[in-house]
């Protein structure tokens, strides 16, 4: 457990940067940490990130495949969105939890 | 007092088991019992994985359903529509339907590699080969036996997937085969996975990525497939990443059984909402579930499927006399895993618990020792198939092993800390 500074304020995160309290969130925290995963911000990745969350808000797990049949985002621009590892950097830059696929 | 009936659907490991387990449970004078599987025979799934490389053949790996079926549970071989939970009823593809007082939903998950664009074209049983079926696994063998050598892929294409260690296996198999072969240098084999790692458990993950690197396999991690180009012997993830092969094994996207999807009561793969403590469905009260049909956060596996039968079993007795159900089934599991060259590692985990070093069944005596390479364990394995057919799904518990994970004999005071911490940052997800 560490506390990291983003947006001027003290945030509390685990060893592998994700936060532990989605209340710690707000969007400049999110534009700090997207920043550090180098990606520029824009509505479009505010939308999914919105999504993400609400589906943490309502303990629905997140798998790529959920995110693509969303209707939100296809799974293609999901990774043009956030390069490499889209669903755990986007997790990362939402406040929530990283996904860890099952068993 | 009026016949009730309880319905099985599915008569694989997990129907079978729980037939029999139930028939001698439930009054022949009050209950019915009655299976309905369109199939005529019962494969032993693990075998799947030995039948590509000519360690088994066909015939061990398979015999009639009906065998194993007991007396006085009625078979129907027949092809299921759909369930209609609000009428406790279930309709056949003859158009025929079935009332019940209880239904078990055991009708497990099988590949589908239309989900992936571009797999199942030309070149399906030409270079592209899964091996999660009889056909497959009869196929891939014929296509090693003669093959020359080139790039071999092992590959994942989504989790969740049936027995999560069976690819790993396959590619410590190959490596030893072609070894066998003389031919080991034509050969180079990488492991290709959505997950970060080769397995979904840390500690078992970083021992398992040891013997990838000792056999000379390239673990490429963190690919999830998009598509295969057939025509360029490539597959192509969203990303952008491509991996060239000359022969690829691919685990196809594992789904529950389409009839789960034509009753409007699954998921996105249309797995079954389970109880993950109980078994009893999120559907209705008098609908339970069991083995790789359930969406529970537990390998798919028939170890997995063996321990939630002695458990169902105990809740259905539950359900019937009015009683709260037992809430204990824990997601134990417990796999052999062949690593090639006539050894294996055996692994005992649960929800909570990561696969640990140690002795097993007896603590402290075994003979089987716990995420180590040994021969004993490749012994159990294959003793394993003996097991299935003569004790496992004729619902006759195991000795010295239960249901509910035993933690003594076990290492696990000195990996807890870790394993603590990594089960705080993990939020179950499917």
């Amino acid at each position: 457990m560490t506390e990291k500074i983003y947006a001027g304020t003290p945030v509390s995160c685990n060893d592998e940067g994700y936060l532990n309290d989605l209340e710690q969130w707000n969007r400049e925290v999110g534009a700090d940490i997207a920043s550090e995963e180098n990606i520029e911000m824009s509505e479009r990745h505010w939308e999914v990130i919105t999504f993400l969350q609400n589906q943490y808000r309502n303990e629905i797990p997140l798998t790529i495949r959920k995110v693509g049949k969303s209707g939100v985002v296809t799974i293609k621009e999901f990774y043009s969105l956030f390069p490499g590892g889209p669903l755990k950097k986007a997790s990362r830059i939402a406040g929530i939890p990283k996904p860890v696929s099952c068993i | 007092m009026k016949m009730r009936n309880l319905l099985i659907l599915g008569a694989g490991t997990s129907g079978t088991m729980m037939a029999n387990h139930l028939r001698k449970k439930l009054k022949k004078n009050d209950w019915n019992i009655t299976i309905v599987d369109k199939d005529e025979t019962h494969y032993y799934q693990p075998g799947f994985l030995f039948l590509p490389f000519d360690i088994y053949k066909p015939k061990q790996v398979k015999k009639s359903i009906d065998k194993f079926i007991p007396k006085g549970v009625k078979l129907i071989r027949e092809k299921i529509d759909r369930i209609d939970k609000d009428l406790d009823l279930v309709y056949l593809q003859d158009g025929s339907k079935l009332h019940y007082d209880i239904l078990i939903i055991a009708t497990g998950v099988d590949i589908q590699p239309e989900e992936v664009e571009g797999l199942k074209g030309d070149e399906w049983y030409k270079s592209i080969f899964d091996f999660y079926t009889y056909e497959g696994a009869k196929q891939l063998r014929d296509k090693l036996r003669k093959w020359e050598g080139g790039k071999l892929v092992v590959h994942i294409c989504e989790m969740p997937i049936k027995c999560p260690v069976a690819p790993l296996e396959f590619a410590f198999l190959a490596d030893s085969y072609f070894i066998n072969k003389g031919m080991r240098e034509k050969v180079d084999i990488s492991y290709v996975t959505p997950m970060d790692a080769a397995f979904t458990k840390p500690i078992a993950a970083k021992e398992l990525g040891h013997l990838l690197k000792e056999k000379n396999i390239k673990l490429i991690p963190n690919f999830n497939i998009e598509s295969v180009d057939s025509d360029h012997n490539k597959i192509i993830d969203y990303g952008g990443a491509e991996v060239e092969y000359d022969l690829l094994v691919t685990v196809p996207t594992n789904m529950g059984d389409p009839m789960i999807e034509r009753s409007g009561i699954g998921d996105d793969l249309n797995y079954v909402p389970t109880d993950k403590a109980t078994l009893q469905t999120k559907i209705k009260d008098n609908i339970f579930a069991i083995g790789d049909a359930t969406n529970i956060p537990a390998s798919k596996a028939g170890s997995v499927a063996h321990f939630e039968s002695e458990i169902l079993t105990e809740n259905i007795l539950r359900y019937i006399e009015g009683e709260a159900l037992k809430s204990s089934f824990d997601g134990h599991a417990n796999c052999f895993v062949e690593t090639g060259h006539g050894k294996a590692i055996l692994i005992d985990f649960n929800y909570t618990h990561e696969p640990v070093t140690g002795t097993f069944p007896l603590p402290g005596v075994g003979p089987l020792r716990l995420l180590k390479e040994s021969h004993m364990n490749h012994m159990g394995k294959l003793a394993f198939r003996w097991i299935y057919w003569n004790m496992l799904i004729k619902g006759k518990h195991i000795p010295f092993v239960s249901a509910e994970m035993a933690t003594a004999g076990k290492d696990i005071d000195k990996v807890e800390t870790i394993v603590d911490k990594k089960i705080k940052e993990t939020t179950t997800i499917h």
